[in-house]
This record gives C-alpha cells, structure tokens and sequence, in this order.
C-alpha cells in the first residue's frame, strides 16, 4: 500500500503558553511532531509492515508530506527516522496558509503521487481544529474514516475496516480505498492495527508511537526530501481565516484544601450550594 | 444578508438536548446576518421531528430516505451543502459532537467554506473566539470567505428556548444517494441510564489511580447518587479500566458541569482542557502537589478508597437531612 501522511510541527505543549503583541509567542519554543500526526506515522507502518524486524510488505511505501517553515524540516526527518520513506516540504509560513491552503496544496500532491490512503492525525493539538482530513476527504470526493481506534484490512486489501470513537460508543465502518483515515490516540494500542500480513501474535512494544531508533536516525539524513511551494500545486498562498488575536484565560481563583470528608461536604452544601 | 443553516440532531421525534446549543449559536449568528435560523434534519425519523424542531425556529427542511438510515459523512454533507445553497445561507453550524465535527469539514470543503471548530464564542459577523493549545488560550479568527462554517461547542452556548410560534417544515427530497463505497456497519453502544457526559450537571471522573475497572464500582454509585454522568482520564479508558467515551480533555468530552469530581486523577493540561470550565471542581488525590490541586475549589488530599465511602455516606446523611 502508498500511503501518504500528512504531518505538522506544534510547539511543544508542556511550555507555558505566553502573549507577545497579542499572538502566541514562539520565539524560543521547542517544537515536535504533533502527537496525533506521530501516532498516524505509527499507524501507516503498522499497515506496511509484515512483522519480521524492519521488513515491509512488498511494494509498500509511506510519503510524509508537511507544510511549515525551513525549520520544520527537522520534525520531517524525525517521522523519517521512524520508519516512512521519503518527504515533501512545502516550505511556507502561518501567514499564508489555513485549513483551506493546507487542503488545497495536499490535493495537489494526491494527484501525483496517487496513494491508496491518506493517514493523518485528527487534530493538531496547538489548534485543535480538526479539519483537514474531512475536508481533503471532501474535496478528494474520497470516503472519510475519522476519529479511528481501530484499523483492519481486507483480505483483497480494497478496504478498510474502521473502528471509530464517537460519542456513546464505537462506530464500525467500511471504507474503500483510496480513502482518508484520520487517528485518534487509541490507534497505537497494542491490536489497534491489523494488515492481515503481521501475524495476530506479533506484539508491539511500549505505549504509543515508536521512537526513532539510532539506525534510523542515520538513515533518515540520506532519505529523499523534497521542496515545493505552496503555489506549486496550484494554490494561492493566501489564508481565508485570519488569527487577530490570542489572549490567555484568566487563572481559576485560588482553592482550598479541606481537612476531611465532613467539611467537604459542607462546603459542597452550603458554600458552593451544588449539593 | 444570509440565513444560518443549522444542522441538528435527534433521536426519537426529539432534538438532542446538544442540538439546542447549535440553535443558541445559530440565533446570535442570524443576528449578525440579518437573516434566519434554518433547521436542517436529516436521516431516518427527520420527518417525524420536524413538528419538535420546528418550535426552535421558522423554519426547519427535513430530508428522511431509506438510503440515509444511518449517518455517513459522505452521503450526508452533499445534502448539507446544497441546502446550504438553495436557501441563501452565508453560515452553516452543526455542534461539535462526534458527528458535527465529522460532518462539517466534509460540507465546508464542499462550499469552499472556511470553518470555525469548536467556538466558544461569536463577536461579529465573521468573527469567533475558539479555545486553542488545549484550552490555554483563546484565539478570535476573522473568517473572509463568503460561507462560513462553524461548530459551536455544546458547553459555551446555554441551551436555547422554544420560539412563542412554530416555525414551517418542509420536506426535501435526499436526491441522488452515493455513498463512494463507505458503508455504516454497525454501533457498539455503551448503554447506560445515567445523564450523557456533554450535558450532565454533575460529573465523577476516575482516573489511573483507580487502578482497575472493578474499582470504578464505587465511583459509579457516587454518582448515581447524585444522578451524575461518570467521566475518566485517558489514563483510565487506555488501560481498558472504563469505555474510552468516558474519556473527559482535550481530545475527548469537553465538559462544564456545576460540580466536577476528579478522583485519583493529577491533572494533566489535556485533562484539565476538557473540564477547566466546570463551576465547582472537587479533587481527591493522595498526593498533595499534583496540578489537578491548582484548579480545584476544593481539594481533599486522601485516598480515594477511604474517602468515596465517606463521602457517599455523607452525602447520604445530607439528603436524608432535607
Ligand atoms: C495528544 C494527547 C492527548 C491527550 N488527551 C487527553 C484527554 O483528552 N484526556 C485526558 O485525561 N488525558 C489526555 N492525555 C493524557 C494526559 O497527558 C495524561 O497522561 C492523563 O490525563 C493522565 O491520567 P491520570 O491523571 O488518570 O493518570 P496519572 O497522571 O498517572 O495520575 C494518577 C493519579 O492518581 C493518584 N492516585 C493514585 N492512587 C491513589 C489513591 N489510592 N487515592 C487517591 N489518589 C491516587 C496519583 O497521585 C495521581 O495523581 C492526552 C495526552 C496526549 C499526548
């Protein structure tokens, strides 16, 4: 299977968030690859692997593609060194691409590459917007399998049957190929993913996502990594959705601590009047 | 001007009570817009909700056909955004639930729409306010393109009020059905009798330090107690401990009930994204320097295995008190 996946770079969500001329200030913020994006990386090597150590299914492959700034070449060749094949950067910057550009440009590089599936991340954890694989999936004409938990592949590896987090329970759908799969954290438990090549008794080790190993580490920096511009797909760098300004909530008033049940629950009663 | 496209949803003749902030959001928005609110219904038993919805605005377009029995994001949004269209709507909302945030990207790609996840808030025609980096900012977007989808989010937007008069229903044929090969298979449902997490006014999360899913027991009759919906960290629902739709943060239900209890829960910036917002926070931990101590109005530093018995004790001596 070609699978594409498309990644983003986020600052690191443990540092404080701070305001500098009413924008997020991200001088000095150490960036990573988006949580989700990493797990979707996970998720496309699951699909392409074949359960011997690095070895793949024959014919597979798996393309990161990212837009951001020449830095964020570094996080590209962190989801090379965990295992995809190649990259294509399209160097950029906030202010000229949204959810809209991104699509735009991400549509362009489906037609030439021509994946069997799309594998993302269903949400950047620093805009939490959760957009951009429904809306490639929509654009594409292409069925979408969002939020997923789960993933198995048919025997004639023409679809895909999904597991997704919905609100009251867990929804199972079929989608063909090609199709856009957007993950959610459960898709790097231990049997989220089955290819129907790995045998049932191959155990994935630790929680989440695979860290790059030393050796893929070296053998990122020959892997290819292409640049583009976003007007090389036919797109115009230009963003619809325009950030004016970021302020940060006011802190929660200061609490206290009670000594024991008896006095929590008079408080509960007769202070906050919620019981 | 332009009217407001509300896609909401329902179960038995009924809007979900998550619908009725969509309508809250779509009222302001119509304001802005100078247009109307429109209810869009689709799926299996729209024709029989459209008397119930049409008492939340002038007007509500049902579209009900054997071939959209269940919801697919690929058969649903072509009809979203066609109605979008032929009813001259410069805004389309749909909550932010598992099916609003599904659906409304696919619409918004469809009408070449930019789109506003997850607001918190409206300040203008075309401006939003919407929390970003798990709740520790909030960011106010100015949108320019000439539809604008937008999902309200269930917790910022009180539910809205019926109209004094009903508003018309009219059936729309779903047109041609193609589901480009994606079929529905089926719903593993985690039935319970207890309120659903997104609108319930008392919430009792456990966390990692429940250790096992036999332990929630005791959680559960604290909040049947209190007829409470019951929420957990990520640490919980990954160890299998409880149903992952359980899972209370940035990445699962956003909540804001008038009391939230953590328990055995430290308090990690993705939990606390999805329950900041309740009014009184209540936490329960062993261990006095956890975060989750920094955002709690109350906070018992114990073990939750001598505390919640007390505790539904208590609460039990209260009630019979009254
Ligand atoms: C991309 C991403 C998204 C995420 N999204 C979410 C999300 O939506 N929701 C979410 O919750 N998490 C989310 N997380 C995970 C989050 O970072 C934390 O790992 C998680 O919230 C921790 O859960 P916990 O507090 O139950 O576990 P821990 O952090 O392990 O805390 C367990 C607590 O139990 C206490 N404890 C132990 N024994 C007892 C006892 N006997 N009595 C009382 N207290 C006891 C301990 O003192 C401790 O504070 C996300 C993480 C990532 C990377």
């Amino acid at each position: 299977m070609k699978i594409l996946v498309p990644v983003k770079r986020v600052p690191d969500p443990t540092q404080k968030a701070k305001i500098k001329d009413g924008h997020i200030d991200l001088a000095g913020a150490s960036w990573i690859v988006n949580t989700f994006d990493e797990y979707a990386v996970e998720t496309a090597l699951r699909l392409c692997e074949n359960g011997a150590e690095n070895a793949r299914i024959a014919g597979s492959e798996i393309i990161v593609v990212s837009l951001g700034p020449d830095d964020a070449a570094k996080e590209i060749r962190t989801c090379l060194a965990m295992g995809a094949d190649r990259a294509i950067h399209v160097v950029t910057t906030d202010e000229e691409i949204d959810s809209l550009v991104v699509v735009k440009v991400l549509q362009g590089i489906i037609a030439s590459e021509k994946p069997d599936l799309v594998v993302m991340g269903k949400q950047a954890v620093d805009g939490d917007a959760n957009q951009v694989g429904q809306m490639l999936a929509g654009r594409l004409g292409w069925p979408q399998a969002t939020f997923a938990a789960s993933i198995e592949v048919a025997v004639d590896k023409k679809s895909l049957f999904v597991g997704r987090e919905v609100d009251g329970g867990v929804e199972y759908k079929s989608v063909p190929v090609p199709s856009v799969i957007t993950v959610d954290l459960r898709i790097v438990g231990p049997k989220a993913v089955k290819n129907n090549v790995t045998p049932e008794t191959h155990v994935y080790s630790g929680e989440g996502a695979r860290l790059p190993s030393l050796k893929g580490i070296m053998a990122a920096k020959k892997k290819p990594m292409v640049t583009a511009k976003v007007a090389d797909y036919g797109a115009e760098p230009k963003a619809m959705i325009k950030e004016l300004s970021v302020t940060l909530p006011p802190p929660r008033a200061a609490g206290e601590i009670v000594p024991d049940v008896v006095t929590l629950v008079k408080k509960l009663a007769d202070v906050a009047k919620v019981l | 001007m332009g009217n407001i496209l509300a896609f909401c949803e329902f179960t038995d003749g009924v809007l979900r009570s998550s619908a009725l902030s969509n309508i809250a959001f779509a009222r302001e928005a119509a304001t802005h817009h100078g247009g109307e609110v429109i209810i869009i219904l689709v799926g299996a038993g729209a024709a029989a909700a459209g008397a119930a919805a049409s008492k939340f605005a002038p007007k509500v377009i049902t579209v009900e056909d054997p071939g959209l029995a269940n919801y697919l994001a690929e058969t649903y949004a072509p009809i979203v955004a066609r109605e979008a269209k032929a009813n001259n709507a410069t805004v389309v909302t749909a909550t932010a639930t598992a099916v609003g945030k599904d659906l409304l990207p696919r619409v918004a790609a469809l009408l070449d729409a930019g789109m506003a996840s997850d607001i918190a808030k409206t300040t203008g025609k075309d401006t939003f306010i919407r929390p970003i980096l798990a709740g520790n900012a909030y960011s106010t977007v100015q949108i320019s393109t000439p539809i604008i989808c937008v999902t309200p989010r269930q917790s910022e937007f009180e539910p809205a009020a019926e109209l004094g008069s009903a508003g018309t229903v009219t059936a729309s044929a779903a047109g041609a059905i193609d589901a480009l090969g994606a079929s529905f298979e089926r719903l593993d449902a985690q039935k319970s009798d207890r309120p659903d997490l997104g609108d319930a006014k008392v919430v009792v999360s456990g966390g990692r330090g429940m250790k096992t899913g036999e332990n929630f027991k005791v959680l559960e009759e604290l909040a049947d107690l209190l007829g409470a919906a019951m929420g957990a960290s990520r640490a919980a629902t990954d160890a299998g401990m409880v149903p992952a739709d359980w899972q209370v943060g940035q990445t699962g239900k956003i909540v804001a009930p008038n009391l939230y209890f953590a328990v055995a829960i430290s308090g990690a910036i993705q939990h606390l994204a999805g329950m900041k917002g309740s009014k009184t926070i209540v936490a329960i931990n062993k261990n006095k320097d956890e975060p989750i101590f920094q955002v709690a109005d109350y906070g018992l530093v114990a073990d939750w295995e001598k505390a919640i018995p007390e505790l539904i004790t208590e609460i039990k001596k209260l009630k019979a008190s009254r």
